[in-house]
């Protein structure tokens, strides 16, 4: 438990009062006739690092997809309440989902470039999106990006050669390389380091905690150590109900709801 | 101006409106403080909706219009033409002719004033030109044929000129609207969605064509021909009576086809069922890898030789074969005909393995790998599995693909065209000639003919037939198959 | 079995249970099982041997072609016996070309010009082609007339099939086609070393003709090529646009699912019914002409339509969907997911579906029988508007000629066709080895 704290200590320079940049409320999910997801309502503090933990089927990588409508992909899927980023309500139809789409980035579980060069993959976003003004800002962009991604090292020298030649834990930085070249505010990631093995886990950890400087990020994730080691704020989620949320060390050490005492001792999961 | 080139220059205003939208979004992104807006769409988008609007509903205005003013015509000639004649048939040959007359007037360049002052003296003028005219023309044609060529002028004018407009309006309409939040992308991707759904309507169209043409000819065959004489005749005898001579027409007795089609197909499937589920059996339980990939590919190649391949091999080869050896066979007698129900049932067959044994090899391979294993377990020898177990457990997906395997005989045309033969005859002896719905179909619509005899539009009685009878089949096997997926999904 | 029974069995059964009864017999009916097996497909692959044999061996002659090669008299007497060609050019063209042929072959024979019954041999025994060969040579370069020129004239029908050794010559010399005289000749020409065998460009060159030797597949292959191009260019598209529509966008319902069962129905409707529906519509209801390489393109863009469909949307399901999330994820429109990341990663998979869709619209005969293909076509059309044939249809044609040497030019033609054919899979099967991508 000591190395947990010590993470934690490191972890959570929490900005004290940190304006809220996403806040859900009263969110409900519907798959067909099943209710997914039942009334919760977060705040994401801007430039924070928001976890959502919980068992499997517990709703949070549902909620995550509903803050960028990935949900609007799956057929049936119906969201009711509110779900504001800054002060624009993302459900509402005059809003077009391909620029919150923009706005609110997402890593997925599985790193999944394209069948593309590595350049190509991250200059995609900023060309679709019209971020660049030609070539030489384009450039720009993709070698930020890799740079903040912290992959440029690695692949400066074969940015033609493909992306899904580069091993797991270079592909997921590519995959977030990827999606901040669009300059999103907000980093979506669900479970971003489950299908990678510990040292390109730390990698990535490390990586998320440097991308806070710029970007609101909301992680989905299986590991309590994770969450502790990397965010700043907590919400548990448990059977399609936010149980409990609050700062990640006050979670973590003093949880004041039973379910959430029993979920981060072991008892549920 | 021809057709050609008001679409040509549509498409060109459209293009440059593209250019030039393009060109206006670019500029309008550059001039803006992006902290405070975001321009919404990229300028390419902006280009592709003026060319959309410039382009497609001056298009869609056009055909309709054509469509229409084409339709005015007709009728005007038609009702025209009316008045000089009464009977409908004579009326129709009539209609030609003034449409002859029209283009024969529109190549001599003669309209209102220099019109010739009769049929003849027109038909003299335009054969010296090289245009041939019909000898049964009527003085009146010519001033309607040339009334005619002025009103499609005119609606020509008209047409090309609004269709001109509506692009020109709407490349100004579009370039007028560009903003920085203008949601152009979405406004072209909903056109494409359209023409997205508008392409796969095209299944449905096919679909709803091939019903309709064939009922309207086949509704028209039955005022000339009862249609229980049609469905229950027994007699095939379609003679060609000379026009108008009130002969009679024959005799159109589908029984004959019908039982001659059926028997082929019998006698095609008696041969490709046992040897085509055998082979897919044997490659799919017992062949080693090496061997079924290379014997699998070889029978696959039955399936892309062409019917008239087959058609004849069965005429040049196989045909006189059998014939020579039942005439070796019996002393001299020859008791299988060159062309015969046998001999087209065998050829059909061995194109029909390879559709067999792909089809049964599917539906054997859905059956899960535990049942298989579960009669091994048993100590059941590998035939013993097969026989008792995996296909038993197939059997309705392959009594599906039995059916489609069945429907593709009954539709099959070249082989049977050229090996079957063409006396439609009631027999039992397969070693005779018979023929069937396709041959009859190809028999009766190919070399000279006029359209609207019962000897022509009978091929269209028979279409439908064949098509109501091949999609029950299809309908059906497509849904035991399905069912039997569902099974062990 | 009751408990009272069981000291009893156990009591009788100290020896080993027997388990081998009819272990023989069921031996027997594996090894009879497999020998069906062995059998069924010994039986597909004889027939697909017997087929492919019995149509190269007949059709591989058809390659050569009899040619003989003689000097020739361009006698002014005979092409323009009045000089007026300066001032009418259609003397040029009337000539009595066939005269001087004959002529040149007497007089290479050393047959006397006045025995009549010879020279009607002579006649027959260079192909009527020799007029226009002639016609050509004189009207391209007047200058010849007068002169004497080695020209290669193209043998008759019959004498083609001597020369290849295709007439029993133990029939007596009256039910022959071809006389005694005239296989003297061929072999005094051939010692004289002017017989040559060619190979046959004219099989591939030539349109319809009555004569084999001047008969040729160029029309056909003309036509066929305008109709690839047709269902190329049509097909590809509507199917490609149907399956995206129907495999990214369409909802789940009444109106999706018809769509799907009419394209299954339609892949599997009798090739000769869209033979009546491009009569029934293109010609008789759109009024568009028969025999026209656009009409036949039509109606073979229909027929081939569900085959591509099926293929496409096969191809579109294999793109795994984490490319798709990924392309949404950072703001992609699905368009542009679609049209940017799906179907490229799809293309192969389509091509491969297309080409055998098109290989199978190559060899389709029945339904261009009805819409009018099957015309006498000479010249090689100039656009998909005007008359033509059809590869297969073609073969047909040929298939209902009474002539000797036909029955070799249709076998000919058909290896042609599968030549094409072949090269279409072969091309699926390399591009599928080449870009296939597993996920």
């Amino acid at each position: 438990m000591s190395l947990e704290s010590a993470a934690i200590a490191t972890a959570s320079v929490s900005r004290s009062n940190a304006p809220s940049k996403m806040t859900g409320e009263d969110v409900c999910v519907f798959y067909g006739a099943k209710q997914a997801l039942f009334d919760v309502n977060l705040k994401i503090e801007q430039f924070n690092v928001t976890s959502l933990i919980g068992p499997s089927g517990c709703g949070k990588s549902t909620f995550l997809r509903s803050l960028n409508r990935m949900n609007d992909t799956i057929e049936g899927c119906r969201v009711t309440g509110k779900i504001n980023l800054d002060e624009d309500d993302i459900y509402d139809p005059s809003i077009d989902v391909v620029e919150l789409r923009a706005r609110v980035g997402m890593v997925f579980q599985k790193p999944n470039p394209f069948p593309k060069s590595i350049y190509e993959n991250v200059a995609y976003g900023p060309r679709i999106h019209g971020i660049a003004r030609n070539k030489a800002d384009l450039d720009e962009i993709v070698h930020s990006s890799l740079r903040r991604a912290g992959l440029w090292n690695e692949v400066k020298d074969r940015l033609l050669e493909p992306g899904t030649g580069l091993s797991g834990g270079q592909q997921q930085r590519l995959c977030i390389a990827r999606a901040i070249a669009t300059k999103p505010e907000v980093l979506l990631m669900d479970e971003p380091c489950s299908a990678l093995d510990p040292i390109a886990t730390a990698v990535i950890e490390e990586l998320i905690d440097e991308l806070r400087e710029n970007f609101t990020i909301v992680i989905v994730t299986h590991s309590m150590q994770q969450a502790a080691r990397v965010s700043q704020k907590t919400a548990f989620f448990h059977l399609g109900k936010l149980i409990e949320e609050g700062k990640t060390e006050d979670i973590f050490t003093n949880p004041r709801n039973r379910q959430t005492q029993d979920y981060i001792t072991g008892r549920i999961g | 101006m021809s057709v050609g080139w008001i679409v040509a220059i549509v498409l060109g205003i459209g293009a440059v409106a593209y250019f030039f939208a393009a060109q206006r979004a670019r500029a309008q992104r550059e001039g803006i403080d992006r902290s405070k807006q975001v321009p919404h769409s990229l300028p390419t988008y902006h280009g592709w909706l003026a060319f959309i609007l410039a382009a497609i509903p001056a298009l869609l205005f056009f055909l309709v219009f054509s469509l229409l003013s084409n339709a005015l015509i007709q009728n005007r000639i038609s009702n025209e033409v009316a008045t000089h004649i009464g009977d409908p048939a004579a009326a129709s040959l009539s209609i030609g002719i003034v449409h002859n007359v029209a283009t024969a007037l529109g190549k001599l360049g003669l309209s209102g004033d220099n019109l010739p002052g009769s049929y003849a003296a027109l038909r003299d003028a335009a054969s010296s030109s090289g245009v041939a005219l019909a000898d049964s023309g009527e003085d009146y044609m010519v001033p309607l044929a040339a009334g005619v060529n002025a009103d499609s002028n005119g609606y020509r004018f008209i047409g090309q000129g609004l269709a001109l407009l509506f692009s020109l309006a709407g490349a100004v309409f579009a370039y007028s609207r560009i903003r920085i939040r203008l949601r152009a992308r979405n406004q072209v991707e909903r056109v494409v969605l359209w023409s997205l759904l508008g392409a796969s309507t095209v299944a449905i169209l096919t679909t709803v064509g091939i019903v309709l043409s064939m009922l309207g000819e086949t509704i028209h065959f039955f005022s000339d021909v009862n249609p229980l004489t049609f469905f229950f005749g027994t007699v095939w005898d379609p003679r060609f009576a000379d026009a108008g001579s009130g002969a009679t027409n024959g005799q159109f007795g589908l029984i004959p086809l019908l039982a001659g089609t059926l028997y082929i197909a019998l006698v095609s499937m008696l041969f490709a069922v046992p040897v085509g589920l055998m082979a897919a059996v044997y490659m799919g339980e017992y062949a080693s890898n090496r061997v079924r990939s290379t014997v699998k590919p070889l029978l696959e190649l039955l399936a892309g030789i062409p019917t008239i391949v087959y058609g004849i091999f069965a005429v040049v080869t196989l045909g006189p074969f059998f014939r020579d050896l039942s005439a070796a066979l019996a002393g001299g007698f020859a008791f299988i005909q060159a062309q015969s129900v046998f001999t087209a049932g065998i050829v059909m067959g061995v194109m029909l393995i390879p559709v067999v044994s792909s089809l049964s090899d599917d539906v054997i391979t859905a059956v899960p790998r535990a049942m298989r294993d579960g009669s091994l377990a048993l100590g059941a020898t590998r035939s013993e599995t097969i026989r008792k177990v995996i296909l038993p457990a197939a059997l309705p997906g392959i009594v599906g693909a039995l059916l489609l395997t069945a429907s593709r005989a009954i539709g099959e045309t070249m082989i049977v065209v050229l090996a079957a033969g063409v006396a439609a005859r009631l027999s039992v002896n397969p070693f005779e000639a018979m023929t069937t719905i396709t041959v009859k179909i190809v028999n009766q619509l190919t070399g000279d003919l006029e359209f609207n005899s019962p000897q022509t539009l009978v091929a269209f009685a028979l279409g439908l037939t064949l098509f109501a009878l091949t999609l029950g089949m299809n309908v059906y096997a497509l849904y035991i198959v399905r069912k039997y997926r569902e099974q062990y999904e | 079995m009751t408990d009272a029974a069981l000291p009893h069995a156990a009591a009788e059964t100290a020896a080993p249970v027997r388990r081998d009864f009819g272990l023989k017999r069921r031996h027997a009916a594996e090894a009879r099982f497999r020998f069906y097996g062995i059998a069924a497909i010994t039986i597909g692959l004889a027939f697909l041997a017997i087929l492919l044999i019995s149509i190269f061996s007949k059709g591989y002659t058809a390659f050569v072609q009899t040619s003989i090669t003689v000097p020739v008299e361009f006698s002014a007497q005979i092409i323009d016996k009045d000089d007026k060609r300066a001032t009418d050019p259609k003397v040029l063209v009337s000539a009595n070309y066939p005269v001087i042929a004959r002529n040149a072959l007497a007089k290479a024979l050393g047959v006397d010009p006045a025995d009549k019954k010879a020279m009607k041999e002579i006649s027959n025994f260079v192909s009527d082609g020799s007029r226009s060969l002639l016609r050509d040579i004189v009207a391209s370069d007047p200058s010849v007339i007068g002169t004497t020129r080695n020209v290669t004239l193209l043998a008759a029908a019959d004498i083609d099939s001597a020369n290849k050794g295709q007439i029993d010559l133990n029939v007596p010399e009256a039910k022959r086609k071809v006389s005694d005289q005239q296989l003297a000749w061929l072999n005094q020409l051939k010692a004289a070393g002017q017989v040559s065998t060619p190979f046959n460009w004219g099989l591939l060159t030539f349109g319809a003709s009555s004569r084999p030797e001047t008969a040729g597949l160029g029309v056909a292959l003309v036509g066929s090529l305008y109709m690839m191009a047709i269902v190329l260019l049509c097909a590809l598209p509507i199917g490609v646009a149907a399956s995206i529509y129907l495999e990214e966008f369409a909802k789940k319902n009444r109106f999706t699912d018809f769509i799907e069962v009419n394209i299954n129905n339609l892949a599997a409707v009798p090739s000769i019914v869209y033979g009546l529906l491009g009569l029934a519509v293109f010609i008789n209801f759109f009024g568009m002409p028969r025999s026209a390489p656009l009409v036949g393109g039509f109606v073979l863009t229909l027929m081939t339509l569900p085959t591509i469909i099926i293929a496409t949307r096969a191809a579109l399901r294999s793109v795994p969907p984490s490319i798709r999330s990924a392309a949404l994820g950072i703001g992609a429109s699905k368009m542009q997911m679609v049209f940017d990341h799906v179907l490229p990663l799809a293309t192969p998979g389509i091509l491969t579906g297309t080409i055998i869709g098109l290989a199978r619209a190559l060899g389709e005969t029945a339904p261009l029988l009805l819409i009018g293909m099957v015309a006498f076509v000479a010249d090689r059309p100039a656009t998909p508007l005007d008359p033509a044939t059809a590869l297969p249809v073609q073969i047909y044609m040929w298939a209902n000629e009474a002539e000797r040497a036909f029955v070799e030019r249709t076998s000919g033609a058909i290896i042609v066709l599968l030549v094409f054919l072949a090269l279409m899979n072969l091309a699926a099967i390399l591009l599928r080895r080449r870009f296939e991508r597993r996920w």
